[in-house]
C-alpha cells in the first residue's frame, strides 16, 4: 500500500483514507487553513455538500447518519468554523450518533501562540466527544481515520474529532505508516452472557406484570427485527424512550407508546405498576424518569440491557444486567424462550387495555390543531416516509401521532434537545435516503434557529417537504409559564416573525399559507406529491398545549392530561 | 469508604487531562492522584484514590475504563498490595532544636535531606497515617514551612501484575 501511496500529499491521504472507509458525502464549510483539503477535493469522487453555517453541516452529517445507520462525516475551519460545530458534537454524543468531525487546525509550528482563527477545538470538545485525535505527523493519517471511524460506529457509537494543522494536509510526499490500529485500551461487549440470558428467560416466565422498555440502543443495534418478534413471542407489552421511537411500528397492538414526561398514561401506569421491567438500550433518563429514579418503577424487578457498562445502575437500581449489544442479546433470548414456560398474560393485558380505553391521547381534529396536520400527513405520507423534526411542542406532537414505522425513518435531537436540527438534518436524511420522501415538522422558533439552510436546499435540489407548525410563540416555554407561572408570559412571542413563505420563495422554494381546516388536506395532498422542495405554513393557535405533561419534581403517574 | 485504583493508560499527550477533566465532570470525590512512567515506555500507571461507596467506585471505574487511552484498571482495594507515599517536609531548625528533629527523624525512619541555618528538610515514605504522625509532631513542636506529597502509589504482593 506504502508503495502506491508514496507521493501523496496529506490532503490526498486524508481522503483516500475516508474513501477507503466507504465516504462518499461530506457536509461542509471551507476556511483559511483548509485551503489545501479543499484543492484536493478537486480530484476526489467523495462528494462535499456545501452547508451555510458550521453548525448546520454537523447537523446534517448528524440526520444523515441516523437515517442511514453510517458514520455522517464533517468538516469545518479551524477556530470559529470548529466552535460552531460544538453543539452539533454534543448533540451526536447525548444520543451516541456515529459521526466522524473534520477540524482544520493552524499550522503545527504557529500551535498555542493564539495565532489568527486559533482555538484548542481537542480541549473543547473533551467532554463531547469519544475520542479526539490531532494529527502532528501526515504519516499517521490513515491509521487515525481507520480509528476514528471504528470508534465511531463500534460500541457505543458516538463523535470522534480529527484536528487537522494545515501544515500536515499541505505536505507533499507523505509516506505514510501503516494504517493497523493502536487500540490497546478499547473494548468492545458484543454477545451476552449465556447464563444470565437463563436468568431473563427465568424471570420473564415468573412475571405477572412484565414490560419492554426500548430505546436509542435498539436502533443503534439495528435490532427492530428481534425486538418485534421477542414482544410478539412473549406478548411483551412495550414503551419506548424517544430514541426508542420505531422500534414496534405505530399502531402495533404491543406498543403502549412513549414513557416519561410527555408519554402516554397507559405507558406511564404500565411502568410503574410493573412487576418486571426489561429495559433494552436505554439510559433512565430524566425525561423518562423524572429524575426521580429511586420512585421509577419500584414493584419491578430491573433487567438492564446495554451495551455501556456505565449506564447500569447510574440511575436506577439494576437487578440484573446485561451488557453487550441488544440485537445479539435480543436474539439469545429468543433462542432460549422456548424452553421456559410463559406466563398467561391475559390479566395483565387486561388492565392495560382498560388504562387505554380511560386515557386515549386526546386531540381535537375539527380545527387546524397541531395534531390534526400530524394526523393527517401520518395518513397521506405513511409510516415509509422519513421525519426530521426540530425541538419543542411540534416534537412530541410528532413523538405522539406520527405514525413512525421504522426506527431508520425519524431524525430528532433527543438528549440536548437543540433547536434548529431540524432542518439540516432533514439535509443529511434526504441525501442519504434520496428516494425517499423526506419531510421536516418544525416550528417557528426553531426553523429560523438554521433557516439560513433553506440555501443548502436550494442549491442542491433537495425535495424536501417542510412542515411549519407557525403558532408565533416559542410554544413549549409559554406552556410551562402558563402551567407553573400562573400566565406570566415573558419573551415567548416572536412578534418580529417573516411571512415564512415569502422566505422561501427568496429562495426559489415554493410555499402555501394554510389557515383554515378544509386547506389542511389539500395542502399536505400537494406536499406529498411535489417533486420539489416546498413549505407548508400552517397558522395554529398558541394555546395548543402537549398533553399529558409530568410536572417537574412529580412521578410518571401525577399526570396533567387536561 | 476508600478504594486505591492502579490505572494504567497509553503514554500520549492529553490523556491526564482527559482523566482529571473526567473525574471532575462526573463529580467524583478523588483524594490523591499519582503518575508515573512504568516498565512499558507507552504505559503511564495512575494511582488513584476514590472515596465512595460500591456504587459510585463502579462508575468512577466503568466511566474511566470507557477512555480509550486508559488500558487496564485493576482495584488494589480487594487484593494484598504495598501503599506508600512520599512526602518532603521543610520544618524550622534553629541550633537549640536540631537535636530534637533528628531524633524525631530517627523514630519514623526518616532522613534529612537538606540543612540550613533556619530550616532543616525531611524525607519520609510510608503510609498516608504515618507521614500525618510525622507532620503532627513536627508542627506543633517546631513549625512546619511547607509541604509536599506525592499522592499514594500501590503495588499488588506476588507475581500477578495489574496490567495481567
Amino acid at each position: 500500500m506504502s508503495e502506491e501511496k508514496k507521493g501523496l500529499s496529506g490532503a490526498k491521504l486524508l481522503l483516500d483514507a475516508l474513501r477507503e472507509e466507504g465516504v462518499d458525502i461530506i457536509f461542509g464549510y471551507p476556511g483559511g487553513v483548509l485551503l489545501p483539503l479543499y484543492d484536493a477535493m478537486l480530484d476526489s469522487p467523495i462528494r462535499h455538500v456545501l452547508g451555510r453555517h458550521e453548525q448546520g453541516v454537523v447537523f446534517a452529517a448528524d440526520g444523515y447518519a441516523r437515517v442511514s445507520g453510517k458514520v455522517g462525516v464533517c468538516l469545518a475551519t479551524s477556530g470559529p468554523g470548529a466552535t460552531n460545530l460544538v453543539t452539533g458534537i454534543t448533540n451526536a454524543y447525548s444520543d451516541s450518533i456515529p459521526l466522524v468531525v473534520l477540524t482544520g487546525q493552524v499550522p503545527t509550528s504557529s500551535l498555542g501562540s493564539d495565532s489568527f482563527q486559533e482555538v484548542d477545538i481537542i480541549g473543547i470538545t473533551m467532554p463531547i466527544t469519544k475520542h479526539s485525535y490531532i494529527v502532528k505527523d501526515p504519516r499517521d493519517l490513515p491509521r487515525v481515520v481507520k480509528e476514528a471511524f471504528f470508534l465511531a460506529r463500534t460500541g457505543r457509537p458516538g463523535p470522534v474529532v480529527i484536528d487537522l494543522p494545515k501544515d500536515v494536509l499541505a505536505q507533499e510526499n507523505v509516506e505514510p505508516f501503516p494504517s493497523d490500529m493502536k487500540l490497546k485500551g478499547y473494548k468492545i461487549f458484543g454477545r451476552g452472557n449465556n447464563s444470565k440470558i437463563e436468568e431473563v428467560a427465568q424471570a420473564l416466565s415468573e412475571a405477572r406484570k412484565p414490560v419492554l422498555y426500548a430505546g436509542g440502543g435498539v436502533v443503534t443495534a439495528n435490532a427492530e427485527e428481534v425486538l418485534r418478534q421477542f414482544a410478539e413471542r412473549a406478548n411483551l407489552p412495550v414503551v419506548t424512550t424517544l430514541m426508542g421511537i420505531g422500534s414496534l411500528p405505530y399502531g402495533h397492538p404491543n406498543l403502549l407508546g412513549m414513557v416519561g414526561m410527555h408519554g402516554t398514561v397507559t405507558a406511564n401506569y404500565t411502568v410503574d405498576d410493573c412487576d418486571l421491567l426489561i429495559a433494552v438500550g436505554v439510559r433512565f433518563d430524566d425525561r423518562v424518569t423524572s429524575g426521580l429514579g429511586h420512585r421509577f418503577a419500584t414493584k419491578a424487578k430491573v433487567i438492564h440491557m446495554d451495551i455501556d457498562p456505565v449506564e447500569i445502575s447510574k440511575v436506577v437500581k439494576t437487578h440484573m444486567r446485561i451488557v453487550g449489544d441488544a440485537r445479539k442479546i435480543l436474539e439469545e433470548l429468543l433462542e432460549v424462550l422456548p424452553g421456559h414456560s410463559l406466563p398467561d398474560l391475559s390479566e395483565w393485558w387486561g388492565q392495560i387495555r382498560n388504562w387505554q380505553k380511560d386515557n386515549p391521547l386526546g386531540c381535537d381534529l375539527d380545527s387546524l390543531t397541531p395534531q390534526l396536520v400530524v394526523k393527517t400527513l401520518g395518513e397521506l405520507a405513511g409510516g415509509e416516509a422519513v421525519i426530521a423534526t426540530d425541538v419543542g411542542q411540534h416534537q412530541m406532537w410528532v413523538a405522539q401521532f406520527y405514525p413512525i414505522a421504522h426506527m431508520r425513518n425519524y431524525a430528532t435531537s433527543c438528549g440536548l434537545g437543540v433547536m434548529g436540527y431540524g432542518l439540516p438534518a432533514a439535509v443529511g436524511a434526504q441525501l442519504a435516503r434520496p428516494q425517499d420522501n423526506v419531510f421536516l415538522i418544525t416550528g417557528d422558533g426553531s426553523l429560523q434557529m438554521s433557516i439560513q439552510e433553506l440555501g443548502t436546499v436550494a442549491q442542491n435540489k433537495l425535495p424536501i417537504k417542510i412542515i411549519l407548525l407557525n403558532n408565533g410563540v416559542l410554544g413549549m416555554v409559554r406552556q410551562m409559564q402558563k402551567m407553573f407561572y400562573d400566565g406570566r408570559y415573558n419573551h415567548i412571542q416572536l412578534e418580529g416573525n417573516p411571512d415564512f413563505v415569502k422566505v422561501a420563495e427568496a429562495y426559489g422554494i415554493r410555499g402555501i399559507h394554510v389557515n383554515s381546516v378544509d386547506q389542511v388536506r389539500g395542502a399536505i395532498e400537494e406536499a406529498v406529491n411535489s417533486s420539489g422542495p416546498i413549505l407548508l405554513d400552517f397558522k395554529i393557535s398558541p394555546d395548543e398545549n402537549v398533553l399529558p405533561l409530568v410536572p417537574p419534581g412529580k412521578v410518571i403517574t401525577e399526570m396533567i392530561v387536561r | 469508604m476508600k478504594h486505591t485504583l492502579a490505572v494504567l493508560v497509553e503514554n500520549r499527550p492529553g490523556v491526564l487531562t482527559h482523566i482529571s477533566g473526567l473525574i471532575s465532570r462526573r463529580a467524583f470525590n478523588i483524594e490523591s492522584i499519582a503518575a508515573g512512567y512504568t516498565e512499558e515506555p507507552d504505559t503511564t500507571r495512575i494511582t488513584i484514590v476514590v472515596e465512595g461507596d460500591e456504587i459510585e467506585q463502579e462508575q468512577v471505574v466503568n466511566q474511566l475504563s470507557k477512555l480509550i487511552d486508559v488500558i487496564k484498571i485493576s482495584d488494589l482495594t480487594a487484593v494484598e498490595s504495598i501503599q506508600r507515599e512520599l512526602a518532603l517536609i521543610k520544618v524550622k531548625a534553629s541550633l537549640e532544636t536540631r537535636s530534637d528533629i533528628i531524633n524525631i527523624v530517627n523514630i519514623f525512619r526518616a532522613s534529612i535531606v537538606d540543612v540550613s541555618r533556619e530550616t532543616m528538610v525531611i524525607e519520609l515514605s510510608g503510609d498516608e497515617t504515618k507521614i500525618d504522625a510525622l507532620c503532627q509532631v513536627l508542627e506543633e513542636d517546631h513549625g512546619i514551612i511547607e509541604i509536599v506529597r506525592t499522592g499514594k502509589i500501590a503495588l499488588s504482593r506476588g507475581p500477578i501484575p495489574a496490567k495481567a
